[in-house]
């Protein structure tokens, strides 16, 4: 099934241009950002003074500071180490900081919409890396502010005045001030032109120390609001029963059995897209209104829905990973082709070349979709977990027609996201059944629901081919991709583009490699696609890393020393996609080195336990795994250690990167050790965490430990960074202990079958 | 009309009886600490404590809680504030990403700990199998290590 892409005025954040687009953005292309920001605060703010220094400093008098918190928070701490930034330049004591959340702002200019508050959205691990000068800068200016202010009033030169943390003084003068009672003197004054120079990192008293979530008291209380837990009154519960084949259209429905259901108010179709065509929505589907979820939910048990015929009715895993066979047999589109690569590989005294098998995944955040909106005539409010919320807006803009200024967006923590809240498809459902029915709507979608109307990680296969020379160095590399394009579906997308979010040129080993080529072939099977944590990093990791334990082993070189070999030829190399301009092999070796080192690598290990290592730069930030196992005689599969590290340049939160790195070595090796999306009969599959098996506490190995490794003075994002390597390092132990190389996701029962055969 | 109590506090019950518990607490009684995660019993996100053990509250309909008593995350703290012993290890070791388990798994620990005041990481595995998708487990063991010192030392 082939279907072009139609136009459509949906623009999605593209994370590999690492930017968040609104649609519309000024023509000059800037954003407002630093002080500008604090210029479009002062014209808004009362004439009197306030307690409030631009968009994100509020002064209380009794000292406490409210720092306004404008990104998503899905787990990953944003919330925690924004403000961080902001209190270490204003010069506060962090017992002092308390936050509040700030809602999508945009203006709109003669150009189009822009940033009121600067770029809002997370994604492609950037959300403290977008912002690390800007919140360090609003901090300084307000200090500054609160200096001149301080100046004024005590009559003395700015030069002689200083803070410590909550306070101005002024020792010539010997006069001091609280910033409580300095705040609404300093909001009243004309904007520095430029911001002042920030710290370095010798004057960190709070950048760089570990410090605890500052929201973890009302999690743990139960006070916290996801977006599921919005409650507004008039508010109705809506669920959608979606088409349970792919692109498949409702024909007709029964709803009399529903319309008995006590509490359910409304049923209606809800038209989704043509097949192939880029989404606001993902699926056609029949809408059950009704005063409670439960209610809902009963309604739609008992809705009988017809179904049109689907286009994609036939599509199944089974032939789309033949299908990928079939064109891996042919010539696919060369993506990438540097020095001769057929002539080298003609010319090497030996050839390795394995395929590998990576499956469709679902990003199954534990909190599903959800969204409260309540479109009236001319004006929307929407509450989501989101991580695009200027997507929210324009999803909300664009199924109701309402004016994108008049509709106000928050965003709610999340209960994860992984990638799926970069789509806003619930928004728009939301929207679609707030217009239709008047009232405010908190739409739930129920765990099947969410199983199977996913954008799911791309399942591909690969086959990866490398020449040796005779001394077993490596002379050419090539890795050949059929697979199913993230970019499947996306407005205006070429077929030549689809494999660029599959594979990056610039990865490991282009600059090791002389003769490198990459060659793609894309399968159009009709599974939604998207961004699921480290996207294709994740997937061409544990294809690489596997490979080059192959080849180690079948060459009689040391997996360990086979890498270093390979690294240490460049020093540092240019790096054009996400992550750049540069990429610095050393410090991946440094990292292998280190983790080799813990777990002591070259040990002799007794029968039945083994191990192995990986390591991948991902997104400006560099990783690395090495991981024991033991292995029954049955299959038996146990992980008894993992060391695993990061250097992300500079860990501003030493505590959130920690929890990054634990978070993340879990998903990479959970997402490895069970997790599959298939598809029959056109229909995903798996509906619950019954058959999509998230790893428990008691696969985490009690020997687990974490290193953040500084680099330098300038952080890089964490997020995504530690997933890459876990899975290989994992498939690589299980190698080492048993002789059984997994070249297919999930491992599953595939251990158990080998060794029992 | 079921009545029962939650949190201390009478309640009644007057829609479907075979209602969840989980979204009568949530929907109903506007306790949305509770949450939802899977609706099959699977994920753990959804415990109460019913009678004081554990349950999960998307599969228990409303109609098996006539006279019972009902606790919830937003129960679990005295009423002064004083954090339960399993939350003061969950604030001690920071433990949530998202967040979005962590109620659950605190009601989870506090039931668990009840039945083994001290627990091996060996009980831990056989016992424990809330799910964390942000995968918070290394920090979870930790903490429930912790609660159990705490525990003991309220005792
Ligand atoms: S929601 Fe009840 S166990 Fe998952
Ligand atoms: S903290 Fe996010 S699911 Fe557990």
């Amino acid at each position: 099934m082939r279907i072009k892409s139609q136009a459509s005025n949906l623009r999605e954040p593209d994370l590999s241009r690492r930017r968040f687009i609104i649609a519309g953005a000024t023509l000059s292309g800037s954003f407002l950002v630093g002080l500008p920001l604090l210029g479009l605060a002062d014209a808004e703010k009362a004439s009197e003074g306030s307690s409030r220094i631009g968009y994100f400093i509020n002064i209380l008098e009794n000292g406490d500071v409210i720092i306004g918190n404008h990104q998503p928070e899905i787990g990953q701490g944003l919330r925690t180490t924004l403000p961080m930034l902001v209190a270490e330049e204003l010069d506060i004591e962090w017992e002092r900081v308390r936050i509040e959340s700030m809602p999508l702002g945009i203006v709109k200019t003669a150009d189009g919409y822009t940033w009121k508050y600067g770029p809002q959205g997370v994604g492609g691990s950037t959300g403290l890396t977008n912002n690390w000068t800007h919140m360090r800068e609003v901090g300084a200016t307000g200090r500054l502010m609160l200096m001149q202010a301080a100046a004024q009033l005590w009559n003395v030169p700015l030069e002689q005045c200083t803070t410590r943390p909550g306070q101005v003084i002024c020792e010539a003068a010997g006069k001091s001030a609280s910033y409580g009672e300095l705040v609404r003197l300093a909001s009243a004054l004309p904007l520095p032109e430029s911001s002042p120079a920030l710290k370095t990192m010798d004057d960190y008293r709070i950048v760089g120390k570990a410090h605890d979530n500052l929201e973890v008291r009302d999690i743990i209380t139960g006070k916290t609001k996801f977006g599921s837990d919005i409650q507004m009154p008039g508010m109705r519960y809506a669920v959608i029963l979606r088409s349970p084949v792919l692109n498949g259209t409702v024909a007709g429905f029964d709803d009399t059995a529903t319309k008995a259901v006590k509490g359910v108010l409304d049923v209606f179709p809800i038209e989704g897209p043509a097949p192939g065509a880029p989404y606001f929505i993902l699926a056609h589907g029949v809408a059950v209104v009704a005063d409670s979820t439960w209610a809902a939910i009963q309604g739609r048990k008992a809705l009988k829905v017809e179904w049109t015929q689907s286009p994609n009715r036939e599509d199944s895993s089974e032939k789309f990973w033949k299908e990928n066979l079939e064109m891996l047999s042919g010539k696919g589109q060369i993506v990438h082709d540097q020095g001769d690569f057929p002539t080298a590989l003609a010319a090497s005294s030996k050839v390795i070349r394995h395929t590998y098998e990576v499956p469709f995944v679902s990003h199954a955040p534990l909190e599903p979709q959800n969204c409260y909106a309540w479109v009236q005539k001319d004006k929307a409010h929407v509450i989501a977990p989101t991580q695009s919320p200027s997507g929210a807006s324009r999803s909300a803009n664009a199924v109701t027609g309402i004016e994108r200024d008049n509709i106000e967006v928050e965003m709610s923590r999340s209960g994860g996201a992984f990638g799926r809240r970069l789509t806003t498809d619930y928004v728009a459902e939301a929207c679609i059944i707030s217009q239709k029915t008047g009232w405010p709507i908190q739409l739930v979608w129920t765990r099947d629901d969410d199983m199977r109307n996913d954008f799911y990680r791309p399942g591909g296969t690969h086959e990866l081919v490398a020449g040796l020379d005779d001394q077993g160095k490596v002379t050419a590399w090539s890795q050949r991709l059929a697979s199913g394009s993230k970019y499947y579906r996306r407005p205006d997308m070429p077929d030549e583009d689809l494999w660029k979010p599959e594979l990056y040129p610039d990865d490991f080993p282009k600059a090791m490699v002389d003769n490198f080529r990459l060659e793609y072939f894309h399968n159009f099977i009709g599974l939604p696609r998207g961004s699921w944590r480290g996207p294709a990093h994740v997937v061409n990791a544990f294809v690489i890393q596997s490979f080059l334990d192959e080849i180690a082993h079948e060459t009689g070189q040391d997996p360990l020393a086979l890498r270093l070999e390979l690294l240490d030829r460049v020093e540092q190399q240019p790096y054009s996609s996400h992550g750049g301009p540069v990429m610095t092999p050393g410090r991946l070796s440094r990292l292998l080195k280190f983790v080799a080192g813990r777990i002591d690598y070259g040990r002799k290990r007794p029968e039945g336990r083994g191990v192995g290592i990986a390591t991948h730069f991902t997104f400006g930030g560099y990783a690395a795994h090495a991981i024991e196992v033991s292995v029954s005689s049955e299959g038996n599969l146990t992980i008894e250690r993992i060391v695993a590290a990061i250097d992300c340049g500079f860990a501003v939160n030493p505590n959130a990167v920690e929890a990054q790195l634990q978070g993340g070595t879990i998903d990479g090796l959970s997402t490895a050790l069970e997790l599959e999306i298939t598809v029959r009969d056109g229909q995903v599959v798996q509906k619950n965490f019954n058959n999509y098996p998230l790893m428990k506490i008691k696969s985490v190995p009690s020997l687990f430990e974490t290193h953040v490794m500084n680099y330098d003075d300038t952080p890089t994002g964490v997020g995504e960074i530690p997933v890459p390597p876990a899975a290989p390092a994992l498939t690589n132990a299980i190698f080492n202990t048993t002789g059984v190389r997994i070249r297919r996701l999930p491992i599953a029962d595939q251990l158990r079958k080998k060794m029992r055969s | 009309m079921i009545n029962f109590h939650v949190n201390g506090r009478a309640v009644q019950f007057d829609g479907d009886p075979d209602t969840r518990l989980l979204w009568a607490l949530r929907d109903t009684l506007q306790l949305t600490g509770t949450k939802y995660g899977c609706g099959i019993g699977s994920c753990g996100s959804c415990t109460v404590h019913v009678n004081g053990k554990a349950k999960r509250s998307c599969i228990t309909p409303v109609s098996s809680m006539a006279g019972k008593s009902v606790t919830t995350i937003e129960g679990l703290a005295g009423t002064d504030g004083k954090l339960h012993p399993v939350q003061q290890a969950w604030l001690e070791h920071d433990v949530p990403q998202c967040g979005y388990c962590q109620p659950g798994l605190i009601m989870t620990t506090v039931d668990f700990l009840q039945k083994h005041p001290e627990p091996t990481n060996e009980i831990i595995n056989t016992n424990i199998d809330n799910l964390c998708r942000c995968g918070t487990y290394v920090r979870v063991r930790k903490a429930i290590h912790r609660a159990a010192e705490l525990s003991a030392r309220e005792k």
